[in-house]
């Protein structure tokens, strides 16, 4: 019975109030009895207008997008305190809840609004409720169970930024990790009625606060994020050939960067900034080579007849792993740049493509096909061992976090292509809003 | 003996179904009529009437080649493959024929994927199936100046449907003048 409940499949709708996209669909599948529980009260409000967006509803849902948390559904909470003073521990206790977010806004002025909350620890809430006369024999208040508590004054088209500084906060309390809700996913758009039908778009995390930094009338590829986060590498086919741009996504400008004959494509950059591994055809084969970003010189990684393409760095930026069909079908190599010596790093399934190493560097994440279907996989590089952790259709572009807890792809849902999350243990997924078009080529950002 | 009568019956019942048919509007129907009527005519008159082919300049026919060539255009491959396959042989001859016979032609080879496997992985099997070609046509003397390519991978599908037969629409070269 337990296993059937574990097992079944949870569809839970979080309406968010947006401008534009109307509902988030989180699907849960397996696993959720693992997700430690934690509440985030609606926080209260003092004044006259009310913010457009709930923050408590951005913060749980960032929380349970993450895999690690399972938020309280607000109908099982078992008291609505205003304060921290006023929660009732031993309730919150019987319902498992671990940690509670509580807070209030204040409006203070046109369009201005003070934003205080408390993350509170609900076992040592109670226990030093028991001990407040013991403090060196004084009657005062222990407040190490409060975890973090901040104020901050925020404009209101601001909330949802905050809300996910807030899961910031919160989960890096919680996990010892630092949190990743405040960064961004660049993604390709593909509208085949518009006017320009190729859109290159930068978004929130979550798929909110699409911003379109570039319309063609000719195909979009690769977006790549530059470490710094400022610029972005892709491909483009507006003179009707692959070339490799660079654009600065705050002033706009376009740097061309390759347009040689044939392929020019799956730009990456270096973990330094400073080089930029490309997939180039000029010389004959489709091959691997890496740019200097100041010089434009290049130097070729790869020789070899068989497709060679999809470099990706490895966290200290020395080595590149790479997709060939040298043994036959696609799988994943690796290159030392500095020897030269190339390893096969994947045996398991038809294909493995599109690698990339999670950002400790001990596992690797990509696309692999067994019995023809295309899933994201992990596999451990210390054990080989693989774990294939989505179960969508099409699966592709894998681009992962950049605190490793996530893994955001593109996906096939119904006859759309959409963005999904994946945690990286697989055990939580999630849709991210439906928009009109295909979806395709998400990069996840780096730390903003 | 019946059989016979049958046959009389259907003699004389044929030609009033043929008037029949030819009293429909249809366009193609009356040019039927019209020719059979020519035909009736012509064993009264005493006239004879002949046509004259127009000449054609050189470049008029060029651009006839042409226009027949790009009805032509398409060569179609099997999942993750890059081969010709024999039933285009003869499409890529009269192209590489024309080529070879008009050197200041040039062509864009594109090179397309279904979308099945990765992005970037279907660029580079669309270089290979536009390479395919680009070699087909050079071995048939076209000179490599005259050629150039392009991959669109997985970006350029010209069926939607994800079904097999889509699919098999989309793994394609396609030559452009």
């Amino acid at each position: 019975m337990l296993k059937f409940i574990r097992n079944t499949v949870l569809f839970i709708t979080l309406a968010l109030s947006s401008q534009a996209k109307a509902s988030l669909e989180i699907v849960i599948t397996e696993g959720i009895d693992s997700a430690r529980p934690v509440a985030i009260l609606p926080f209260t409000f003092k004044g006259a207008t009310l913010p457009s967006q709930r923050l408590d509803e951005v913060i749980a849902a960032d929380l349970m997008r993450s895999g690690k948390f399972s938020p309280l559904a607000s109908i099982k909470m078992p008291q609505r305190p205003q304060s921290a003073a006023q929660i009732d521990y031993a309730a919150w206790a019987r319902e498992g809840v671990e940690a509670i977010v509580i807070g209030q806004i204040t409006e203070v002025g046109i369009d201005r609004y003070t934003v205080s909350f408390e993350l509170i620890d609900v076992l040592k809430g109670s226990n030093s409720a028991d001990r407040q006369s013991l403090n060196a024999g004084r009657l005062t208040a222990s407040t190490a169970h409060i975890l973090d508590s901040r104020e901050t004054t925020i404009n209101g088209g601001q909330f949802r930024q905050y809300g996910h500084r807030i899961s910031d906060i919160v989960y890096e309390k919680l996990t010892g990790e630092r949190g990743a809700f405040l960064t961004k996913i660049a993604y390709v758009l593909v509208n085949r009625q518009a006017e320009f039908p190729y859109q290159l778009v930068v978004a929130d995390y979550d798929g909110y606060n699409e911003q379109i930094l570039l319309r063609s009338k000719e195909p979009l590829m690769s977006p790549s994020w530059s470490p710094d986060g400022t610029k972005l590498a892709y491909v483009t086919f507006e003179k009707r050939q692959s070339q490799i741009y660079v654009q600065d996504i705050y002033t706009g400008r376009r740097t061309m960067l390759s347009s040689t004959p044939g392929i020019n494509g799956a730009p990456a950059w270096s973990p330094d900034g400073r080089k930029l591994a490309m997939v180039l055809s000029k010389d004959g084969n489709t091959e691997i080579y890496t740019m200097d970003v100041a010089t434009k010189a290049l130097s070729r990684i790869t020789n070899h007849r068989a497709i060679d393409t999809e470099p990706s760095w490895s966290p200290d930026g020395k080595e590149l792993l790479f997709s060939s069909e040298r043994g036959g079908n696609p799988q994943l190599y690796s290159v030392n740049l500095l020897t030269g010596q190339t390893r096969r790093l994947t045996f398991e399934g038809e294909m493995n493509l599109a690698g990339s190493y999670t950002p400790d560097g001990n596992s690797v994440v990509m696309v692999n096909r067994t019995r023809g279907q295309y899933h994201i996989a992990k596999m451990d590089r210390q054990t080989r061992f693989l774990q294939v952790l989505t179960k969508t259709n099409l699966d592709e572009s894998p681009s992962v976090a950049p605190n490793g807890s996530m893994i955001i792809y593109s996906t096939l849902h119904g006859s759309a292509q959409v963005l999904a999350l994946v945690s990286m243990d697989g055990r939580f997924k999630a849709r991210l809003p439906a928009v009109e078009g295909q979806v395709k080529s998400p990069a996840w950002s780096p730390f903003l | 003996m019946k059989l016979n009568k049958v046959l009389k019956g259907l003699l004389v019942a044929l030609p009033v179904l043929t008037l029949a048919a030819c009293s429909s509007t249809s366009s193609t129907d009356q040019s039927d009529a019209d020719t059979s009527g020519v035909s009736q005519q012509q064993q009264q008159e005493t006239v004879q009437v002949e046509t004259v082919e127009p000449v054609v300049s050189p470049a008029e026919q060029m651009r006839q080649k042409l226009d027949a060539l790009r009805q032509e255009n398409t060569i179609y491959f099997d999942f993750d493959k890059a081969t010709v396959r024999p039933e285009f042989v003869e499409t890529l001859q009269a192209h590489g024929a024309f080529l070879s016979a008009n050197p200041s032609v040039r062509v864009t080879i594109e090179g397309h994927s279904d979308e099945r496997g990765t992005p970037e992985y279907n660029i580079a099997l669309g270089e290979r199936r536009a390479m395919a070609v680009v070699q087909y046509l050079q071995n048939l003397g076209v000179s490599a100046g005259q050629i150039s390519t392009v991959s669109y991978g997985e970006e350029k599908p010209v069926d939607m449907s994800r079904t097999e037969a889509g699919f098999a629409k989309n793994r394609r070269a396609v030559l452009v003048y």
